[in-house]
């Protein structure tokens, strides 16, 4: 009798204590093979030279030299047998590529959703199946289309240029360079990593990609507003403009936030665009984190200090992870929330 | 007379309704939108309209060209209407003997299978890290989270070595082996047959680490906005932890499912960069890697109108789905993170 209870109890203690184990089991079984495997892996080869003539056999490798944090030191200094490399430089540029997106994508949404969301305005649905359209055209024929508009002699955006420049009485057809020139149109900005011609190209490329997403998220947190807000505050005498910075923005904000940080890491790591825009060019001042691990490994063939640039970035993802998570509280109980 | 009397009114308002396509069903509060606020707005949306516009009618226009070479200029309008570019890629869409149908079960292949697979596997865990509190969880999710944030390409060496480990081999002589758990006698290296790594299935495998994470992201989310009380009122008539994920948890989250599904078929019908360096057999090509194919990263030859043409018919499911589901999908993007 007492064991069958003893028994009963543990088994209870099992259920309670074992469970949450018990339901992430597959997912970490999986993850595990998949995922946090070749992670490991990733950080043993990053302390070698890992080359071609190594990946028949991987670690039993007998060629394979451990040469310690030499990859991540020459990835600090700049050591990498790569031109124009600066570890420090393309970070910056990392991030401020990611922040000036944002910063553009997320106004212009909330502006077009506003608009979209005036009562009665003449063919709303018709404007918001239209303005999906960017989200779902996949990106490796955006970044192509796009690129061939940039281009320098058949570009739409210099023969869009030239008939502007026509019509205030200029001759002279436009023949900006706008994914080759390296010079800086506005050199003060951002002077640790200089801001080529390019960036700006990819930075209306890239809008035209962005704000549709923000405008999705926007107007579904409009929607959810009470519309008695807005009739007391007419009541109270508030202006459109007074409205809209009383009552919308602070009611968007919670789904504006998240919206936002998801935003800033999907263009942190905008692999595809930025490698079929630019391929990172004109002379690496495009490059982000990403694309540059890619040409470690297909260009330059160096398994080992790609691998360590992954961890770098691992860690600058992690860094970013907490930080984002004290504002989104993605982790948060059901209870803390 | 009467129904008539009563009729036309409603009648008149569904007309109207209808023009202006308002399908939010409620009755107008406030003032009716004057006139001149009305075609100013129309204005600025017709600029929006023009602005997204722009490169698609750029591709539309290639697409319905017979010639191949990039337009020398600006055209957004198509001048002529060949489909002869749709035609020659449903006919041959690569140099290789692969037929259209092939590549398109490929693509169907690999994203539904990739899609599915993350769900299933990462339900439980939603559910785990949304309802328990338990030891290390911070520590299991952010395990979970991060590479998300991490992306893909940073762990193709390894996964391609780990993928490539797995081979049938025919050893000759009628001996065949599993690798890595057998190997042909010393010395010899034999046939492969099979190589997991240069099959859907093994690719399949490879972009499911990508998938996973954001599944169990996207799920744990939507989880955390089932009410509670629900649950409470399972336990109440006796059901344990396990039936009310079954019977109680699972079937309201099927929505949900459904949105994170799509997200991942979406998402890996348009992934050509890992499917692409790790295949090799034009039997296995799928849609979005015969796209690249025909881009490849500098290639000044790209042949236009195929190329859009072939853009047109990728995109077209992805478009479909998200204009079906769009509220959901952005609801289940954000909900996710707003509480409250």
């Amino acid at each position: 009798m007492d064991i069958a209870l003893t028994v009963a109890k543990s088994k209870r203690a099992i259920q309670r204590n074992g469970l949450p184990f018990l339901y992430l089991t597959p997912a970490f079984i999986v993850m595990g093979v998949i995922t946090f495997y070749p992670l490991i892996y990733q950080f043993i080869i990053s302390f070698s030279d890992f080359q071609t003539k190594d990946l028949l056999l991987g670690l039993s490798s007998p060629k394979l030299n451990w040469i310690g944090i030499q990859n991540y030191i020459e990835i600090f200094t700049g050591g990498l047998p790569v031109q124009n490399f600066e570890f420090f430089r393309v970070l910056t540029y990392n991030f401020w590529w990611a922040i000036t997106n944002v910063a553009v994508h997320v106004p212009a949404g909330i502006l077009i959703a506003v608009l979209l969301n005036i009562h009665g305005v003449w063919f709303k649905r018709f404007y918001r199946a239209i303005y999906v359209l960017p989200i779902v055209i996949p990106p490796l024929v955006v970044a192509t289309v796009w690129r061939n508009i940039f281009d320098e002699q058949y570009g739409a955006m210099n023969q869009f240029l030239t008939a502007i420049a026509q019509f205030f009485g200029s001759a002279a057809p436009v023949h900006l360079r706008w994914l080759t020139e390296y010079t800086p149109p506005i050199p003060w900005l951002l002077p640790n990593s200089p801001l080529p011609l390019a960036y700006y190209a990819m930075m209306i490329a890239n809008f035209w990609l962005g704000w549709p997403f923000m405008v999705l998220v926007a107007t579904g947190a409009l929607q959810s507003i009470s519309k008695e807000l807005y009739e007391a505050a007419e009541i109270d005498g508030a202006s459109g403009a007074q409205q809209f910075l009383n009552i919308t923005l602070p009611l968007i904000r919670p789904a504006m936030i998240p919206a936002a940080i998801y935003g800033f890491t999907m263009s942190f790591n905008l692999f595809n665009f930025v490698y079929f825009m630019t391929g990172g060019g004109p002379a690496r001042s495009t490059e982000i984190l990403v694309t540059f691990v890619f040409s470690l490994v297909r260009d330059l063939r160096l398994y080992g200090a790609a691998a360590a640039f992954s961890m770098i970035i691992l860690v600058v993802a992690l860094i970013i992870f907490l930080i984002t998570n004290r504002i989104t509280h993605a982790t948060a109980t059901y209870q803390e929330a | 007379m009467t129904t008539q009397a009563y009729d036309e009114p409603k009648r008149k308002n569904f007309l109207i309704r209808f023009l202006t396509m308002d399908t939010s069903g409620s009755k107008g509060v406030g003032r009716k939108l004057p006139l001149w606020r009305q075609l100013l707005i129309q204005f600025l949306c017709l600029i929006i309209f023009a602005e997204v516009m722009f490169p698609i009618m750029y591709v539309i226009t290639m697409s319905l060209s017979s010639k191949s070479e990039r337009p020398s200029s600006l055209q957004l309008f198509p001048t002529e209407f060949s489909l002869t570019a749709f035609k020659q890629v449903i006919d041959r869409p690569t140099a290789n003997p692969v037929t259209f149908l092939t590549l398109l079960k490929n693509s169907f292949l690999l994203s539904f299978s990739v899609g599915i697979l993350a769900i299933l596997i990462a339900v439980s865990a939603a559910y785990a890290f949304s309802r328990f509190n338990f030891p290390m969880r911070a520590v299991l999710m952010v395990l979970v989270f991060v590479p998300l944030l991490m992306p893909a390409v940073g762990l193709m060496t390894p996964l391609f070595l780990l993928l490539n480990s797995f081979k049938y081999v025919d050893c000759g002589g009628g001996v065949h082996a599993i690798q890595p758990f057998m190997s042909c006698a010393a010395g010899v290296t034999g046939k492969a047959i099979f190589n997991l790594r240069d099959s859907l299935f093994g690719v399949g495998v490879a972009l499911i680490s990508g998938a996973l994470p954001f599944a169990v992201w996207n799920l744990k989310g939507y989880l955390d906005t089932i009410p509670r009380e629900l649950e409470e009122a399972g336990k109440i008539d006796g059901a344990d932890s396990n039936q009310i994920f079954w019977k109680i948890v699972l079937p309201l989250a099927v929505p949900q499912l459904v949105v994170t599904f799509f997200l991942g078929f979406i998402g890996y019908w348009q992934e050509f960069a890992m499917p692409w360096l790790f295949l090799t057999q034009p039997k296995d090509y799928t849609l979005s890697m015969t796209l690249y194919n025909m881009v490849g990263q500098y290639a000044t030859s790209i042949p236009w109108n195929t190329f859009s043409a072939f853009a047109i018919i990728v995109a077209f499911p992805v478009a479909v789905i998200y204009i079906i589901l769009q509220k959901q999908i952005v609801s289940g993007l954000t909900l996710g993170s707003v509480k409250g």
